[in-house]
C-alpha cells in the first residue's frame, strides 16, 4: 500500500460535479455545492467556498507545530454533509468527560449538548431577552449563517478578509466548510454591558468544529465577547478548525475571552486575528486547556496610530497533549503599544511549546511593547519550550522581553504540604496561584471554573 | 516533672543524612517533649537545628538513617508531610517561601478546612482577632503569600499561621532572627497564648533573647549533630555569657 503513489494532477477529473459526493471520496466540488445549497447561502459565499477549496488542495500543511500526520481529513466528511446523523451517542461519550461533567456540577439538560449529542441546552429564554436589549440599542448579534442572509453586505465587506484562505491549509480548509459560529456588529459609540456570549448560540448542528466568529466594533464602541465554555466538549470528528476575525474601529474596544476545552481526541488548528485602527483596544483572555494537539496563535494587527493590544493566556498540556501555542503582535501605526503575558503549564509527560511573534514595522515609530512568557513545569516527565520571534524595525521603539521556564519548588511544595495538603493539592494550589493572572481577568464564574478544571485534571494526571 | 503528663513528642537516637549528600548531620538526638512544656534548642550555625526541626516535619530533602521519631506515641519516621501536619505538627520556617498567586486567606481556610470544618465567618472572625492582636494590617490577607512581606512580616505570619491553626506541637525555628523588640514582644504574646497544657513547643534559636518572652521549661545545647548539654533556662544564661564553649568544655569532661 504505500509502494503505491498516486500523482493527483494525473487524475485530475474535469467533471467533478457529475460525481455523485457519495461514490467520490474526498472533500470536493460536490459536497460543498451540497452544504452551500442546504444551507440557501447566496452565490458569492459558494464561490468563496470553492475558492478555498482549490487553495486548501494545492497548499501544504505548515512546516512547524505539532505532528499532523494521523490527522485524517476524510474521517471528517460524514459529519459535513447536511443530512448526516449528527447526534453521536451518549453512550459512546468517553467516561473522563461524563465524570467531568459530574464533578463540575453542569445540569443534565446541557450535558448531552457539550457532548455533542443532540438536546439543545434550553438557553432560549435567557436568549430571547438578551437580544432584545440589544436591539434597541443597535447591536447585532446572530448565528454566522442567518448573518450570510440578512447582513449579505457587512459578511461580504469582512468575511474571511483579516484571515484570507491563502493564509495557512486549515484556513483554507475552514474557508471551503465553515459552519455555525456568530456574527457580531456593534454600532458606533455603543457599550455592550454585558458579555455576549457565544454560549447562548450553541446548539446540537453547530456544536462548533468549524465555526466562524467575526466581529464587528464600529468606532468608539466597546464589546466583550466570550467564547464556547469551559466544560469539556466531546466530538466524535477529531478535528477543530474555526476562525475567529475580529474588526475594531477608530477608539473601540473588544475583549475576546476564551477557554477552549476540547476532548483529548482533537486537533484543535484554529485562527483567531484582530485588526485595530487608531486608538482602539484589542484585548484577547484566553485559556487552552483541551485536545490533543493545538496550534493557536491569537494575532493582533496595530494598525492605527496609538493602538493597543492586550494578550493574557495559559496554556495547559496534560498527559499526551502537545500545545503549540502563543501571540503575536504586529505594530504597524506609529506610538501603538502592547502588552503580552502568556504563561503555560506542563504535567504528567504534557509538552507546551511557546510560539511567538513581536514585529514592530519600520513605520511603527515610538511604539512600546512587553513581552512576558513564563512555563511551569509540575514534573520532570513534562517539557515546555519558548521560541519568541522579535523583529523590530525602527530604532525609535521601546520593548521588553522577559522568558522563564521554571519547576515547582521543592521548597514552595514542602511549605504548603508542611499544613496539611497533600502533594497533588499542593501542586495544584501552586497552579492556581500561576495562572491567576488570568483567572482574575475572567468573568467569575468562568474563573472558579478553570480553577475546578485544573484541580480535577491535576488530580486524575498526578494522583 | 511529674510523671503525669505524657511524651507529645520523643526522639530516640536519631541519625540523619541529606539525601543528596552522604554527610550525617544529625548523630543520635534524644529528646523528649512532654505535654505542656517548652523547649529550647540553642546551638551555633552548622550545629543541626534546622536540620532537627526539618526532619520532624518530614522534609523529604532529610532522611532518617536511624532512630526514631515518636509523636503522640507512634512512630512517625515514614509518615509524610501532610499525615504529621494533619496529626498536629507544625513548623514555623526559618525562610518561608514567597508563593505567587496565591492569597494569605484563601491559604489559611483552605488549609484549616482540611481538618476543621469551619464556617467562613467563623474562619474570618478568628483571623481577624490574630491579626489585630499581633498588630498586623488585615490587608496582609489579601496579599500573595509572603511575597513582598519584609522579614518580621515573615516571621509574624507563620506564628499567626500556628495561632490560627492550633496544632498540637509547634516548632519555631529561629523565629526571632530578624526581628525588633517590638515585633519580637508581639510573636511571643501570640506564642504564649498558644501554649497550654495539651500541646507542646520547640524553640529553635541562636540567642537568649527570645527566651526571656518564652520560658522554656528545658534547654538543648546542639553542637555538631549532638546534644552536648540540657538543663533549664539557666543554662541560656550561660550561653550568653561564656558563649558554647563552655559547654563543650563541660561535656568534654
Amino acid at each position: 500500500m504505500s509502494n503505491v503513489f498516486v500523482d493527483n494532477k494525473s487524475f485530475n477529473f474535469k467533471h467533478e460535479a457529475k460525481y455523485s459526493a457519495k461514490s467520490e471520496p474526498g472533500i470536493n466540488k460536490g459536497l460543498i455545492e451540497e452544504i452551500s445549497s442546504y444551507k440557501n447561502e447566496p452565490e458569492s459565499m459558494l464561490k468563496q467556498r470553492l475558492n478555498s477549496l482549490e487553495v486548501f488542495k494545492n497548499t501544504k500543511k505548515p512546516g512547524f507545530g505539532v505532528d499532523t500526520s494521523n490527522l485524517d481529513i476524510q474521517k471528517i466528511i460524514p459529519y459535513l454533509r447536511p443530512e448526516a446523523n449528527k447526534g453521536n451517542n451518549w453512550d459512546d461519550v468517553p467516561y473522563e468527560i461524563k465524570d467531568t461533567f459530574e464533578r463540575l456540577g453542569i445540569p443534565e439538560s446541557e450535558r448531552k449538548a457539550l457532548a455533542g449529542v443532540g438536546a439543545q441546552y434550553d438557553s432560549e429564554v435567557v436568549y430571547q431577552n438578551i437580544k432584545k436589549e440589544l436591539e434597541n440599542i443597535g447591536v447585532v448579534f446572530l448565528d454566522m449563517e442567518t448573518a450570510v442572509k440578512e447582513f449579505p453586505e457587512l459578511v461580504r465587506k469582512y468575511f474571511m478578509k483579516l484571515v484570507p484562505a491563502n493564509d495557512h491549509k486549515y484556513a483554507a480548509l475552514h474557508g471551503a466548510i465553515w459552519s455555525g459560529g456568530s456574527f457580531v456588529y456593534v454600532p458606533e459609540n455603543t457599550e455592550v454591558s454585558l458579555p455576549l456570549q457565544a454560549y447562548f448560540r450553541m446548539n446540537a448542528q453547530g456544536t462548533g468544529q468549524f465555526e466562524h466568529t467575526l466581529i464587528v466594533a464600529d468606532r468608539g464602541s466597546k464589546v466583550h465577547f466570550i467564547e464556547g465554555c469551559s466544560a469539556p466538549r466531546y466530538n466524535i470528528h477529531n478535528l477543530h478548525a474555526g476562525m475567529v476575525e475580529i474588526f475594531v474601529k477608530e477608539g473601540a474596544s473588544v475583549r475576546y475571552s476564551t477557554i477552549q476545552n476540547w476532548s483529548k481526541n482533537t486537533f484543535n488548528l484554529n485562527t483567531k486575528r484582530a485588526i485595530v485602527e487608531e486608538n482602539g483596544t484589542m484585548e484577547w483572555i484566553s485559556g487552552s486547556l483541551g485536545s490533543e494537539k493545538t496550534m493557536l496563535y491569537p494575532a493582533t494587527i496595530l494598525k492605527g496610530k496609538r493602538a493597543h493590544a492586550y494578550h493574557l493566556g495559559v496554556t495547559y498540556a496534560g498527559d499526551g497533549q502537545h500545545m503549540d501555542t502563543g501571540s503575536k503582535v504586529i505594530h504597524l501605526g506609529s506610538e501603538t503599544t502592547s502588552n503580552i503575558d502568556v504563561r503555560s503549564i506542563s504535567v504528567n509527560g504534557g509538552w507546551a511549546f511557546y510560539r511567538g511573534l513581536l514585529k514592530i514595522a519600520k513605520g511603527a515609530k515610538r511604539s512600546r511593547s512587553s513581552v512576558k512568557c513564563t512555563s511551569l513545569m509540575v514534573d520532570n516527565d513534562s517539557r515546555a519550550d519558548t521560541y519568541p520571534v522579535i523583529e523590530v524595525e525602527n530604532n525609535l521603539s521601546d520593548i521588553g522581553h522577559e522568558a522563564k521556564i521554571g519547576r515547582i519548588g521543592e521548597e514552595e511544595l514542602f511549605y504548603i504540604m508542611s499544613r496539611g495538603l497533600t502533594e497533588d493539592d499542593a501542586k495544584a494550589m501552586i497552579v492556581r496561584g500561576f495562572i491567576e493572572p488570568i483567572t482574575k481577568e475572567l468573568p467569575l464564574e468562568y474563573a472558579v471554573e478553570l480553577n475546578r478544571l485544573i484541580n480535577i485534571e491535576m488530580d486524575s494526571s498526578i494522583g | 516533672m511529674g510523671g503525669r503528663s505524657v511524651s507529645l513528642l520523643k526522639i530516640e537516637d536519631l541519625h540523619v543524612k541529606l539525601v543528596d549528600e552522604d554527610i550525617e548531620i544529625l548523630k543520635g538526638i534524644n529528646l523528649d517533649i512532654k505535654s505542656g512544656e517548652t523547649h529550647a534548642i540553642m546551638g551555633p550555625n552548622g550545629s543541626g537545628k534546622s536540620t532537627l526541626a526539618n526532619i520532624i516535619m518530614g522534609n523529604p530533602k532529610y532522611k532518617v538513617t536511624s532512630g526514631k521519631i515518636i509523636y503522640d506515641g507512634e512512630i512517625i519516621n515514614d509518615l509524610g508531610v501532610a499525615e504529621r501536619a494533619n496529626r498536629g505538627i507544625f513548623l514555623s520556617f526559618q525562610h518561608p517561601p514567597e508563593i505567587n498567586g496565591i492569597k494569605l486567606r484563601n491559604f489559611l481556610f483552605t488549609t484549616k478546612q482540611k481538618n476543621n470544618k469551619t464556617s467562613m465567618i467563623e474562619m474570618n472572625r478568628e483571623v481577624e482577632t490574630i491579626i489585630k492582636n499581633m498588630r498586623m494590617s488585615s490587608d496582609f490577607l489579601n496579599r500573595f503569600l509572603n511575597v513582598g512581606f519584609s522579614g518580621g512580616e515573615k516571621k509574624k505570619n507563620e506564628v499567626m499561621q500556628l495561632a490560627f491553626l492550633k496544632k498540637k506541637l509547634a516548632i519555631l525555628d529561629e523565629v526571632d532572627s530578624g526581628l525588633d523588640v517590638d515585633a519580637l514582644r508581639d510573636i511571643a504574646n501570640i506564642v504564649n497564648e498558644y501554649k497550654n497544657n495539651s500541646n507542646g513547643l520547640l524553640l529553635i534559636t541562636h540567642y537568649k533573647r527570645i527566651l526571656e518572652y518564652i520560658v522554656p521549661d528545658n534547654v538543648h545545647i546542639l553542637m555538631s549533630g549532638r546534644i552536648i548539654s540540657s538543663g533549664g533556662k539557666e543554662l541560656a544564661e550561660q550561653v550568653e555569657q561564656s558563649g558554647y564553649s563552655f559547654a563543650v568544655a563541660e561535656s568534654e569532661e
